[in-house]
């Protein structure tokens, strides 16, 4: 990974823009290794392999700021590159917000190993690996006449980044994940071809679950068999924790910084209003062990903590970063979201479901896009029609359509079904009152 | 700075040999026909590699019985200018460099790529790739001879590498003042300007040899806009393989004037009753509705495996007679166009559908074997880091012959639509999006109510077979394109005349 050369590459790197003269600099490293096994029905169909390296420094050079990156690690041409870009940073017009963040905002060290990191990667064997994948295949290969494809894939990475800023920051992370997936092809009704999948993923490679990925894969498609579109209306919105992101990251873009600069957020001068539903309270948790998202520091080097985002709907905290923060002449807070909780409920799905009159369980999006200024959306959908508290018909081709500040104001019930192998532990969400629009 | 300074000690410096100009800039400025010797020639000393060792690498790729191996260099230049809140005030490149190694066993392919171009980690690269393949047969590859490109599709007049930041910046700081004079609602502007320079060298097993110089721009603005305390904002781009000439003050003023239009319009409207209707598609854009009704399910990596659901339709007829649909390298300058493919197969035109019937899959190497056919060409790769896969170019339906106006004075309840964000398609079963940033319902055959923010979905073959008039204004939407696939980015561009499709079901409200 980042070899001991290639830190003195990048402290070196750091001297020489000063000396150059940059009145501050940020170098970042990063190192990245990965291996991916794709089979189909059960045969390896591909595999990759590959291992790369690179540098991005940031110059403040005289009131202006440009960002400079390569992967030609050598230092001759690395002071040729700090040299051009110091050049091409000087034409820039002045921008009195470039600052490097105040030290004492830093992380400084000392806080317990997070875990992020699976020393087994380097020890597994690409036999090991490809056999997972076969396994995957196996539990679905001839399970269902209709079957065309099963595919299924192992792919793991390691990544590591080091930090360096001229003000006194200096941290390094890394992180390893392991992943497995399979998917089913069927034949569906006249020339289509449903398909689905099932994937599981983990920073530890004891801890990822390798049993079921194919049954589920084929469960999933097999349920899709029949999907029809249904009548145009109101109804109530069950989401799937694997797919419910489609929902928050809209809202978390409106958090932002840039987007809140730039006038150009649903969610502007909205702190510490009631922006949504008693139920909705998110924590940005970045201090858990073993979990993916965990970090200390951000990509600016600040020291990361528990932050409420939302509580019983209150809106609590933008995510400021320094630039915008002196911009907009706020408080800076952090540059982005590390590992988020969703409050879970104490209900399962089915619980959840059996209280739906009428609605629609989202299993997928497809598609679809929101207007930052306004926070309308519209997606694709597919999943199951609800009716009467079971789970009925499956259906496709539709779209659901609303504007987010009402949806989340409708949010009546919170799952307690996470996936924890996520950054953002969203269960089961239970919307009023939504607009689907299908025949 | 100088600008030869910068030619010399930005371009080559960081890749050995100093004596040779800037790749690009000497061979190919403003000539269709570049002197391709040279071209080979001074790739090998750029990436500082013989013809005894790409013959040795290919050599180690098939020594388990690959039945092909290729190589694919790049280095790539990437730049970039920002203007904010009323000034330029922003700037970044990036620099990538390094060598794929692919080798194929039947339908079966092995990857790996390092940045670093040395001897020992090529030959590594190429023993690791090699193990797809497992026999004990191994055939030497053939003697390595460059391929004649037959056309140059983007021939640059002042390549990206002679320019300097200031030099770029008056047409970035200009676009944000149109936008500005052009209507007192604007709050805030931000633009952008990201050129690329590619150099793209290649061999493979079967003796190709060939290189390749790829510019490409993309200049955009989005604009934020306010009205009565109400927010609104959107944005227009314009994309090329050009070099510095793509600047001018007509285009600036083209994206200035299409990016206040795009927003200015939303004030005003609203989200339509949902549900299924006919769609009007305006010329342009509305290629998008190609891009993902039809375009990725005939991309032949989906109908070799069967999984697409036109899997069994080649040579039917599967739409109205009058519908010519395109995917094509040729077009110049184009986002999506290819002097040759990224594993050696010429650029070209290829009908998709003719006169209503699916004449031709869109295939990469691995499909046209599969098939036992040749190559359309559209084997393509975000990068080294990636093996090539099929993908779409510029994909447009060619003209019909019926007037815009008699198209829409067809439709008693319906929607227009001309502006779009971004889609997706479910390959098997067919459905696919697209989401509308802005049209107009149609009342009675006339265009009314402004409408936004909408997603429209439908199912390929039907949405194909629903159309049921096309006119005769076609158009290529030049805007900045990008298809995602397998984790791939690829440029493109689409395009298509106005059309109606008589059934589609559009998200609103109930």
């Amino acid at each position: 990974m980042i070899a001991s050369t290639h830190k003195e590459l990048a402290q070196r790197a750091m001297e020489y823009a000063l000396k150059q003269g940059c009145q501050a600099a940020r170098v970042t490293l990063y190192a990245n290794a990965n291996t991916a096994f794709e089979l189909r029905n059960g045969e390896i169909d591909r595999l990759q392999q590959a291992s790369e390296n690179g540098l991005s420094i940031g110059l403040y050079v005289d009131g202006r700021f440009g960002e400079y990156s390569t992967n030609r690690m050598n230092a001759r041409e690395l002071e040729t590159f700090i040299k051009q870009g110091i050049e091409a940073t000087r034409y820039l017009a002045e921008d009195p917000a470039r600052v490097l963040p105040d030290p004492s905002r830093y992380y400084k060290g000392g806080l317990p190993d997070l875990e992020q990191f699976d020393q087994k990667i380097d020890a597994l064997l690409p036999d090991e690996k490809a056999d997972i994948a076969r396994k995957a295949a196996e539990e679905a290969i001839g399970k269902d006449d209709r079957i065309i494809s099963v595919d299924s894939s192992w792919s793991d990475r390691k990544y590591e980044s080091y930090r360096l800023t001229s003000n006194g920051f200096e941290g390094s992370s890394r992180q390893t994940s392991f992943s497995v997936y399979a998917g089913v092809s069927i034949r569906g009704e006249g020339e289509a071809r449903p398909e689905s999948g099932w994937s599981e993923s983990s920073l530890f490679f004891d801890s990822l679950p390798t049993k079921d990925i194919g049954t589920k894969a084929l469960e999933r498609v097999l349920r899709k068999l029949g999907q029809r579109k249904v009548k145009s209306g109101k109804y109530t919105m069950v989401i799937d924790p694997r797919v419910a992101t489609q929902v928050l990251s809209p809202v978390m873009s409106a958090l932002s910084g840039s987007a809140l600069q730039q006038k150009n957020s649903f969610l502007m001068d909205r702190i510490g209003q009631k922006v949504a539903s008693d139920k909705l309270t998110l924590i940005d948790e970045p201090h858990l062990i073993r979990a993916v998202g965990a970090r200390y520091f951000d990509a600016e080097g600040i020291a990361t903590q528990r932050i409420p985002v939302f509580e019983n709907g209150v809106l609590r905290t933008y995510y400021v970063d320094t630039y915008n923060a002196k911009k907009m002449n706020v408080e800076p807070t952090i540059s982005g979201a590390s590992l988020l909780v969703l409050q879970p409920g104490t209900k399962n799905l089915d619980e959840l479901v059996k209280s739906v009159n009428k609605g629609i369980f989202v299993t997928g999006f497809n598609g679809g896009n929101s207007n930052s200024s306004t926070g309308d959306f519209s997606y694709g959908i597919e999943g199951f029609l609800i009716e009467n508290g079971k789970q009925t018909q499956p259906v496709n081709e539709m779209n659901v359509t609303g504007n987010f500040v009402k949806l989340w104001s409708q949010l009546a019930e919170v799952g307690n079904d996470p996936r924890l192998s996520s950054s953002w532990r969203i269960p089961t969400l239970v919307f009023e009152n939504v607009d689907f629009s299908g025949l | 700075m100088n600008r030869r300074d910068f030619i010399k000690s930005g371009g080559l410096a960081f890749i050995g040999s100093l004596a040779a100009p800037a790749i690009g800039s000497s061979l190919l400025s403003g000539c269709a026909a570049p002197s391709k010797q040279a071209g080979v020639q001074m790739a090998l000393s750029h990436f500082g590699v013989s013809e005894t060792l790409l013959r040795q690498v290919l050599a180690a790729a098939l020594e388990k019985g690959g039945d092909y191996a290729d190589l694919f260099f790049e280095h790539t230049f990437n730049n970039s200018i920002g203007l904010q809140d009323g000034a330029v005030n922003r700037c970044g490149s990036n620099i990538d460099f390094g060598v794929g190694v692919r080798v194929l066993a039947g339908d079966r392919t092995g990857y790996a790529y390092v940045e670093n171009i040395t001897a020992d980690e090529m030959l590594k690269a190429a023993r690791t790739a090699a193990r797809i393949a497992q026999s004990n047969q191994s055939h030497q590859p053939v003697a390595l001879t460059e391929k004649k490109l037959t056309h140059n599709y983007y021939s640059v007049q002042t390549p990206w590498e002679n320019v300097t930041v200031k030099e770029k910046m008056p047409y970035v700081q200009r676009l944000n003042d149109q936008i500005f004079s052009l209507d007192k609602r604007v709050q805030k502007v931000r633009a952008n300007l990201q050129d690329r320079t590619s150099h793209i060298f290649f061999a493979n097993s079967e003796g190709v040899m060939y290189y390749d110089y790829r510019p490409m721009v993309v200049l955009n603005a989005s604009c934020t806009m306010e009205e009565n305390g109400k927010y609104e904002n959107a944005g227009a781009a314009r994309s090329y393989q050009k070099g510095f000439e793509f600047l001018t003050d007509a285009e600036v003023e083209t994206i200035a004037k299409e990016a206040v239009a795009n927003t200015a319009i939303l004030f005003a409207a609203i989200k339509p009753k949902g549900g299924e209707m006919p769609v009007v598609m305006g010329s342009g854009g509305s290629g998008i509705l190609l891009h993902e009704a039809i375009g990725h399910a005939f991309e032949a990596d989906f109908n070799r495996k069967n999984i697409s659901i036109f899997s069994d339709q080649l040579n039917k007829k599967i739409c109205d007679a009058h519908i010519n649909v395109i995917d094509d390298a040729t077009i110049p300058f184009n986002r999506g166009s290819l002097n040759i493919d990224d594993e050696g197969i010429d650029g070209q035109k290829t009908y998709i559908v003719k006169e209503g019937v699916l004449t031709s899959y869109l295939h990469d190497r691995i499909s046209a074997h599969h098939y036992g056919i040749p190559s359309t060409g559209n084997g393509r790769r975000e990068s080294f880091r990636n093996m090539p896969i099929p993908r779409m170019r510029a994909t447009y339906m060619e003209a019909g012959n019926i007037k815009e106006a008699d198209i829409i004075s067809s439709v008693k309840q319906g929607i227009f639509v001309d502006n779009f964000t971004n889609g997706q398609v479910q390959i098997g079963a067919g459905d696919f999006t697209f989401f509308v940033k802005s049209g107009y319902l149609i009342e009675n055959g006339k265009l009314t109510q402004p409408i936004k923010d909408i997603n429209i979905i439908g199912n390929g073959p039907k949405a194909l077979a629903d159309i049921t008039m096309v006119g005769d204004n076609p158009k290529i939407d030049d805007g900045s394109w990008t298809c995602g696939k397998d984790g791939q980015s690829c440029p493109v561009t689409c395009g298509m005349p106005s059309a109606l499709v008589s059934k589609l079901t559009v998200g609103g409200e109930s």
